[in-house]
């Protein structure tokens, strides 16, 4: 993994001058369950504070130290709307420390982090507490319109007799229960039904994705064989046992996998269940400081933070090329999704017509990509998946010996996220 | 052999023969002589070869599978024999696909209809795209003819009785998933968005990969055309199994169509009995009575008149000045009545920012509802989401001040119809306005000439007129005077294109062309009430003559206030011709407050509640108070209806010896989709063609002797009444 990769950079370094350097001091992340599995009887914020104090733990940082706290989440409990807060100060982080939630789908916690960078760099604080949580167990199921304004209308009738008449109007079509939206509000159309469109759309066949899909779980396994997946903090589930390890890794085999219907277009669809992500529920956390007041603290930051949205702004940016990247993180919430996007990624036709480009931006080479598993194979809890793929980039960096990570993402409502990481010096 | 086959060929994919349409002479395929001969070619080489085990038929034209059978190849035709040969050969081909040995599948993306569904039908099984462009439907009613390629017969096995002369009878556009809940496709699959090539082009591989797979599923049988049938399927089945019901169904489906069509139109009876002989006696003589009557049908004046009205609607949604200067990309409404407020929803609809400007908030909140309404009624009808319908909304600005106006590209005035107004607003927005932008007005009578003369720039001024309501009505009428330069006219009518109207361009003159015609219509209306005859018999007679709406009815409709408005403005502007009627009786009627429908009184009284109108007894007294004693000689029921009818045309043959009109065509558009002439005569111009100037004349001249000038036939007319060889269609 050694590659003397770093001498033929085209540029040394991302660091400006006059500019202050923002460096991820630290990530952690919640073993990544299965929903419905053994955090089944938790809440968001339960998970949400395991992150937390787990970050606390490694970095043993003074919680007074902390100056802000942005966290995602994509499916609100409605009793912990902001739910940064909530698990904030149940970690015991100061009152005084303020929380915030932001929200924006599967980037959400790289929104969180994009927020503390700004935060940093503009020296409004010099370290802040970035994360995503996303419980799948439980999702809030309401009440019928109807039904709700009915009730409301109740709390505000003053006399028995309005009561009852109110109550006389209960019809059984009250009852019926209202799923949080499975579609996307816009469009309509459900993610997997979407990542099928995009697959067909760009000619992604059915065995790539199985092949992409297996390579995912394949990769995953070895990650977590071999001990590289440290970002992972222990979880202890009340009543139950000490979670340290993500269960959704699963290597089958291709021919088990090409026996699964399609999930979502049926007959002739592509995507399966063995193809996409799978219901997650997670946390993660990461600490992102100033380069100055970690070093002062006596940290050894791990990486240097620089997003903005879309690969080839942010390359664009930076100066740097696609060859200078040595360690490509992306998001898999479908593996159609990803391989439509390398597809994307190296097509002219797609660069000039849908983004006005002269030419394609590239795609990056296989041996760089997704080295430890991805969202199929370690499982993708909505708002929690970004802190773990920037954490995961600079533990490859660490690892492998190089110095430039790309990170990317894609969330629902045709956004996307993208964040170059640098090495900081060892 | 393949040198001489341009528009179908095929390949043999894996054991499936994909035979692929595409007519390189037009923008969309159509049945055509030589796409038909190149089908059977393709059909015996497919069938002879042993290696092939099923067939895909796709389009490889973008939105169009096939539009149908090519009308041309009709028109030519000089007798009821020859259509019906043409018929048989159709029920032929798509028999022997029927029959085929190898199951064939109908890969089906953009319009697929008439003919082109027949074709679909034909096949064993239909996969569709829902693309906004994927529409099905057996028009042919619409255009006095019925399926006459085995749609007939194949639609009431594939959907039932009901919905099959549904289908049929109405003409109308059935999308892909309803198609699919109907029965009528097997598969539907959903557009793709853009990905390393054109989005359609690669749909169209997709979709032909998609039906490749099921045409090997059909060859190994892993895949069967049967469907689940619902319960309430099979009670309808079962019922209609009875022979007693049967004829029950056609009993009410006649009585319903009599009941619609006042039986002017013989083709929905013809598509009744080709069913009826299909269903009852059998294919061989359902086939016989299909062809035979669609032969006969071809040679019906209903049948040519509509297909006039079915090409000139199509003339007339071409823009023939030329690609404007620069596109109208934001517009402003003044007014947001009724018009002003239908004018901005069809126009946001298609994606133009634009301002709607009234002079009170309470106006303002009524238009901008009044546009809500109509994109919330779609969205209800689900023909769009509440998300579009949002979006949309969103292009829509409601002001009181002319903020903004310094940029838009055209401005709509749709203020109250006064001379002195209309100048007032016609100063106040050149004040404000860029040089490029064009002042339209949405006037109904009022010469654009008298309106442009307070105009610093009268080559940007022209006359933009709508009927309401705007969001349903198809027509613009569209005014050039002899100032309005060739760009502002090129522009005026890429609105309106956008808009989705059919446009006629008019000259300039009180009244224009519609309201000319109408104006001397609803005189003799008026008379003709005043003589006696009652609001519902004069409502009858002229929807029996196929007006679809009555001319009581018409009056209320349109607004007492604003007919006695426009008559006397026309009566002084042309003098006797005009006369007929008592312009005082709806004066009268004013004064009392019965202005129509919008005031709750008019000839009528409405009630929200009661469907049966009432005649309302007020009127009826002013119309005592008026009477006039008819002349018996004249006055009969027929008679009645020509003295309306006369009129009307009399004037649009006026107006194109004035040069008002441009063509004949466009009159006759214009009567139709504006003013509700009757379609199955096909619009003035192609009624006196069929109909005959000579025999119009000489009631005309029998209704001069009893009632004077107003019934003088125009020099036009008297020139064709002359010499029957002449005709104003080809």
């Amino acid at each position: 993994f050694n590659r003397p990769a770093v001498l033929s950079k085209s540029k040394k370094t991302l660091s400006k001058p006059g500019v202050r350097n923002v460096v991820l001091v630290e990530g952690v992340r919640t073993p990544f369950l299965q929903a419905g599995t053994t955090y089944a009887d938790l809440m968001a914020h339960d998970l949400a504070r395991g992150a937390l104090q787990g970050l606390l733990n490694r970095t043993a940082f003074p919680k007074e130290a902390v100056d802000y706290i942005v966290y995602g989440t994509v499916i609100q409990e409605v009793k912990t709307s902001n739910v940064a807060r909530e698990a904030a100060l149940g970690a015991g982080f100061s009152d005084k420390t303020p929380a915030h939630t932001v929200t924006m789908a599967c980037i959400s916690s790289n929104q969180a982090m994009t927020t503390a960078v700004g935060l940093v760099a503009s020296g409004q604080c010099d370290a802040v507490v970035a994360g995503g949580v996303e419980f799948m167990s439980d999702v809030p199921i309401r009440h019928s319109r109807k039904m709700r304004k009915m009730m409301l209308s109740l709390n505000r009738a003053r006399t028995l007799g309005a009561r009852l008449s109110l109550l006389g109007s209960l019809r059984l079509s009250h009852l019926v229960p209202e799923l949080p939206a499975v579609s996307e509000f816009s469009t309509a159309e459900m993610m997997g039904h979407s990542a099928d469109r995009l697959a067909a759309a760009f000619g992604i066949s059915r065995l790539d994705q199985d092949e992409f899909a297996l390579r995912s779980h394949v990769l995953a396994k070895k990650a977590q064989d071999e001990g590289l997946l440290t970002d992972i903090v222990d979880f202890k589930v009340p009543g139950k046992d000490i979670v340290s390890k993500d269960n959704g890794i699963r290597p089958s085999t291709m021919e088990q996998m090409s026996k699964l219907k399609p999930a979502f277009i049926k007959p002739h669809g592509t995507v399966t269940a063995a193809n996409s992500s799978y219901l997650t529920d997670g946390a993660s956390a990461v600490l992102i400081m100033s380069e100055e007041k970690a070093l002062a603290m006596g940290y050894k930051p791990k990486a240097y933070l620089s997003p903005t949205y879309a690969i080839p702004k942010v390359l664009e940016r930076s100066g740097l090329t696609l060859a200078d990247i040595d360690a490509f993180e992306f998001h898999e919430a479908f593996a159609g999704q990803v391989l439509a996007n390398l597809t994307a990624m190296e097509s002219d036709w797609f660069a000039q017509n849908c983004m006005g480009r002269k030419a394609k931006v590239g795609a990056p080479p296989m041996e760089k990509f997704n080295l430890w598993g991805g969202s199929l194979s370690l499982g993708h809890p909505f708002a929690a998946t970004g802190c773990r793929l920037v954490t995961m980039v600079a533990h490859r960096l660490k690892k492998e010996g190089g110095q430039y990570g790309l990170v990317a993402a894609c969330a629902a409502g045709g956004q996307g996220h993208a964040m170059l990481v640098e090495a900081c010096p060892q | 052999r393949c040198v001489s086959r341009t528009h179908v060929n095929y390949e043999v994919k894996d054991n499936v023969a994909v035979i692929r349409i595409n007519d390189p002479t037009s923008k969309v395929n159509t049945l055509t002589r030589q796409l038909q001969d190149d089908m059977m070619e393709v059909l015996n080489e497919v069938w002879g070869n042993s290696a092939v085990k099923s067939a895909v038929i796709i389009s490889t034209k973008p939105g169009c599978f096939i539009a149908g059978a090519n009308i041309d190849m009709i028109k030519v035709c000089k007798s009821a024999e020859e259509v019906s040969k043409l018929s048989k050969e159709g029920q032929m081909m798509f028999e022997k696909i029927e029959k085929s040995p190898i199951p064939f599948v109908a890969a089906v993306n953009g319009t697929c209809m008439g003919g082109g569904l027949e074709f679909a039908i034909a096949c064993h099984y239909r996969v569709a795209t829902k693309s906004k462009k994927t529409v099905m439907a057996l028009p042919e009613v619409m255009l006095g003819l019925l399926p006459g390629a085995g749609g007939t017969q194949r639609m009431p096995k594939m959907l039932g009785l009901p919905t099959a002369f549904d289908v049929m009878l109405t003409g109308r556009s059935i999308r892909a998933d309803k198609a699919k809940k109907m029965g009528l496709v097997h598969h539907v699959i959903d557009p793709l968005g853009p990905g390393v090539k054109d989005p359609e082009e690669r749909l169209i591989e997709y979709l032909e990969e998609v039906a490749v797979g099921v045409a090997k599923g059909l060859a190994k049988k892993t895949v069967t055309v049967e469907k689940k049938k619902g319960l309430m399927q099979k009670v309808q089945d079962a019922v209609l199994g009875i022979p007693l019901v049967r004829n029950q169904v056609y009993k009410t489906v006649t009585q319903k169509v009599m009941k619609q069509t006042k039986g002017l139109y013989p083709a929905p009876l013809s598509i009744i009995e080709a069913v009826q002989a299909g269903v009852e006696k059998g294919p061989a003589e359902g086939y016989h009575v299909e062809a035979v009557n669609f032969g006969k049908l071809a040679m019906t004046p209903e049948s040519r008149a509509l297909i006039g009205l079915y090409q000139g609607q199509v003339a007339c949604k071409k823009n023939n000045f030329g690609k404007p200067e620069r596109e109208v990309k934001s517009l402003a409404v003044l007014g947001a009545g009724l018009m002003g407020a239908g004018i901005a929803q069809v126009t946001v609809d298609k994606g133009v920012a634009t301002i709607l400007k009234d002079t009170t908030t309470e106006g303002l909140a009524r238009g901008h509802d009044q546009v809500y309404k109509g994109l919330n009624d779609k969205a209800k009808k689900k023909s769009i989401t509440t998300f579009e319908r949002d979006m949309t909304l969103s292009f829509l600005k409601g002001q009181l001040d002319y903020s903004g106006f310094e940029k838009v590209d055209m401005v709509i005035e749709a203020v109250f119809e006064d001379l002195s107004i209309k100048h007032k607003v016609l100063k106040e927005v050149e004040a404000v306005i860029p040089p490029h932008c064009i002042f339209a007005s949405n006037t109904s009578a009022l010469p654009i000439r008298e309106i442009a003369a307070a105009s610093k720039r009268p080559e940007k001024v022209i006359g933009m007129h709508y009927f309401s309501p705007v969001d349903k009505m198809q027509l613009l009428e569209i005014i050039t005077t002899d100032k309005t330069s060739k760009d502002t006219t090129a522009s005026a009518v890429a609105v309106g294109l956008k808009q989705g109207k059919v446009i006629i361009v008019v000259g300039d003159g009180p009244g224009f062309y519609t309201t000319r015609c109408l104006a001397p219509t609803l005189v003799e209306g008026i008379r003709i009430l005043q003589e006696g005859v009652g609001p519902k018999k004069l409502d009858s007679l002229t929807t029996g003559f196929g007006f679809p709406v009555g001319v009581s009815t018409l009056i209320d409709e349109v607004g007492v206030d604003v007919a006695a408005h426009v008559a006397e403005d026309l009566g002084k502007a042309f003098g006797s011709r005009f006369g007929g009627g008592n312009v005082d009786v709806l004066k009268t009627m004013i004064q009392k407050g019965f202005k129509g429908r919008k005031s709750g009184k008019g000839c009528y009284v409405y009630s929200a509640k009661k469907k049966d109108k009432q005649v309302n007894s007020g009127t009826e007294e002013i119309l005592k108070a008026f009477k006039l004693t008819a002349p018996p000689a004249v006055s009969g029921d027929e008679d009645v209806q020509y003295r309306l009818v006369s009129r009307f045309v009399n004037e649009a043959a006026l107006c194109l010896q004035e040069g008002i009109l441009a063509d004949p065509v466009q009159g006759d558009i214009g009567a139709v989709f504006g003013l509700g002439f009757p379609p199955c005569l096909g619009g003035p111009f192609r009624f006196l063609d069929s109909f005959g100037a000579d025999k119009l004349v000489q009631k005309m001249k029998r209704y001069e002797d009893a009632y004077g000038n107003q019934f003088t036939p125009c020099q036009l007319l008297l020139d064709y009444a002359k010499d029957p060889s002449k005709k104003f269609h080809k």
